[in-house]
């Protein structure tokens, strides 16, 4: 309103204005999921730019259908975390630290692992969890989602702990701890970050999987939501509004992991891939 | 397990040296340190390792949806190789594949470095809306495939009803149509890149120092100079990582042209990775899945060659 506004804040808000623009074009699927499935009794028909008013049937029957494979996904998305970590942090604080021969190799190899198809990895496990009878069980499922954030949590953690001062892991040497209690005390807390940040990308790399829990299950009996709503369309497709009410509901871990923890998945892009 | 090698070593040590056997605990030090990495190369082998191997064999023999009962899958030499590469599904899919990838990469990027540019003024709210447009990336891809089959549907779909209210036609058959479907799920690829190629690139321009900039403008660059001549070169190793990551990620696509369009229509948007997926998991013919996965796993091997060959001139 000012005539004599300075020039250089107006300008500023216009770049405001055009962000805003550019975040709701990307946004803007995301917005027609939650609207669609807030008017389910649209069906077929079109659905308005914006609810008439909030019908949460959708929402009912997308909860009595998927509920439980949202408990599984999220089962064996902790499971798969907890081998994640389990595996990757004492491997990274071993490459980081230990001066090993091979060491190089086994961090070139880590980067080789993103080069391998899933599909490729799947077509030769299933035999073997044929053989192995991990077909169709959580354990199955939650080694193989493991094996998506294993290479990334690696290489994030060692760029991490290289940087810790090498002073202190020797200070707790001299004080007669071993290396695994070295490791326990002084590292991973020191790692906290590193270790939020492996663990945040390994839950939403397992909970995203779709291509595992297609291929290494052959009954019900181990349904993530990716694949129950991947069904659903195939099964439904008159009744939008439940399938986006499922969509929705397996959307919320992304969305409040963005909002909590923001700034562990910037730095985790960057670091994961960069570094 | 590692534990009890370190704090309690073997009796037998115990007895024989008043003074330690230096060799036995250095040893003993090696094995422990071992311990920190064995699980994950373990782990790695089995899951990574393992599977190239299982594929080339895989790919030299018969497979049956009977064999999973028998357990017999005989080695037929390379039929499943010449039988995969006569059939004209298998050309398609390579040229989708690599019309998919480019398309998909030259989109994801173009408008990832334009944003990233765009988020390096500073700006009210910058940071906020910088890191809202990660929510599309996050999303389970299959989610966003079955989303984006809701929008693009023909008669009842938001983007038919939007342009033909614009007066735009408004009955393009995004999905359903061969000449179409195949576009569509590039376009919908590049959304779901964007904000990955955004995010990695903001990382980069970052780190170009400012004061760059400023010699360039005292030199009187004009803004499309100064990002030509500073701006590109600082960021060429970032640009390489990007697209060497999105490279991989996207000539192996699954998730996403199933929830669109499960290959079809007309095999319009079959690529390798869903024709892998169909040969072995659909028609249960492992033999022929490993052949089109082993070729998939060649594209990429022979794009990393490059790029590590790409590094290494760099780095000298």
């Amino acid at each position: 309103m000012a005539v004599h506004a300075p020039t250089a804040p107006r300008r500023r808000w216009g770049s405001t204005v055009a962000g805003l623009l550019v975040l709701a074009v990307m946004l803007f699927p995301l917005y027609w999921m939650l609207n669609t499935a807030l008017q389910p009794a649209s069906g077929l028909l079109q659905v308005g730019p914006v609810p008439s008013g909030i019908d949460l049937s959708g929402f009912t029957k997308a909860l009595t259908d998927q509920g439980g494979n949202l408990l599984t996904s999220l089962l064996v998305s902790v499971g798969a975390v907890a081998v994640c970590l389990a595996i990757a942090a004492p491997a990274a604080y071993g490459l980081a630290r230990f001066g090993l021969r091979g060491s190089r190799t086994i961090v070139f190899g880590t980067l080789i692992t993103q080069m391998v198809p899933g599909i490729v990895i799947a077509n030769a496990l299933y035999s073997s969890y044929v053989d192995l009878g991990l077909v169709n069980s959580y354990a199955g499922l939650m080694l193989a989602d493991a094996s998506l954030g294993i290479p990334f949590s690696i290489v994030l953690m060692r760029s991490f702990m290289v940087s810790i001062p090498g002073e202190v892991i020797e200070a707790a040497e001299i004080d007669g701890a071993g290396p695994v209690r070295v490791f326990l005390r002084v590292v991973l807390p020191m790692s906290r970050n590193a270790l939020i940040t492996s663990g945040l990308f390994a839950f939403l790399f397992a909970w995203s999987d779709f291509m595992f829990a297609l291929t290494l299950n052959t009954t019900d009996d181990v349904k993530p939501v990716t694949l129950g709503i991947y069904q659903y369309i195939g099964a439904h497709v008159g009744d939008w509004g439940s399938v986006m009410a499922a969509a929705v509901l397996s959307a919320v871990p992304a969305a409040v992991l963005l909002v909590l923890a923001q700034k562990y998945i910037a730095a985790g892009i960057t670091g994961g891939s960069v570094k | 397990m590692t534990t009890s090698t370190v704090t309690a070593p073997p009796s037998a040590a115990l007895a024989k040296a008043a003074a330690p056997d230096p060799a036995r605990a250095r040893l003993r030090r090696r094995l422990a340190r071992w311990g920190f990495v064995a699980p994950a190369v373990v782990f790695m082998l089995l899951f990574f390792g393992y599977p190239l191997v299982r594929n080339v064999v895989m790919s030299f023999q018969h497979y049956t949806p009977k064999t999973f009962f028998t357990g017999e899958a005989p080695f037929n030499g390379a039929d499943n190789w010449s039988s995969v590469f006569q059939d004209a599904l298998f050309g398609k899919a390579l040229r989708h594949t690599l019309v998919f990838t480019a398309g998909s990469l030259l989109g994801q990027f173009g408008i990832g470095l334009a944003l990233a540019v765009f988020f390096n003024r500073r700006f009210p709210l910058g940071g906020v809306l910088r890191s809202l447009i990660l929510l599309p990336w996050l999303v389970p891809m299959v989610v966003s495939g079955v989303v984006w089959r809701r929008i693009l549907d023909q008669d009842t779909g938001v983007l038919n009803t939007f342009l033909d209210t614009l007066g735009l036609g408004g009955h393009t058959p995004w999905l359903t149509s061969p000449g179409m479907a195949l576009f569509s799920v590039i376009l919908v690829n590049v959304w779901i890149g964007i904000p990955f190629n955004m995010v990695i690139l903001y990382g980069g321009l970052q780190e170009i120092p400012r004061e760059l900039y400023e010699a360039a403008s005292l030199d009187g660059a004009s803004a499309w100079r100064s990002f030509r001549s500073v701006t590109l070169p600082m960021l060429k190793p970032v640009i390489t990582v990007v697209l060497v990551l999105g490279f991989m990620s996207t000539v192996k696509i699954l998730d996403l042209i199933l929830a669109l369009t499960d290959g079809g229509p007309a095999d319009a948007t079959q690529t390798l990775g869903t024709l892998t997926y169909q040969n072995s998991f659909v028609e249960l013919d492992f033999g022929a899945g490993a052949v089109v996965g082993n070729v998939l796993i060649l594209i990429s091997a022979v794009f990393a060659v490059f790029y590590l060959r790409a590094n290494r001139t760099e780095g000298k």
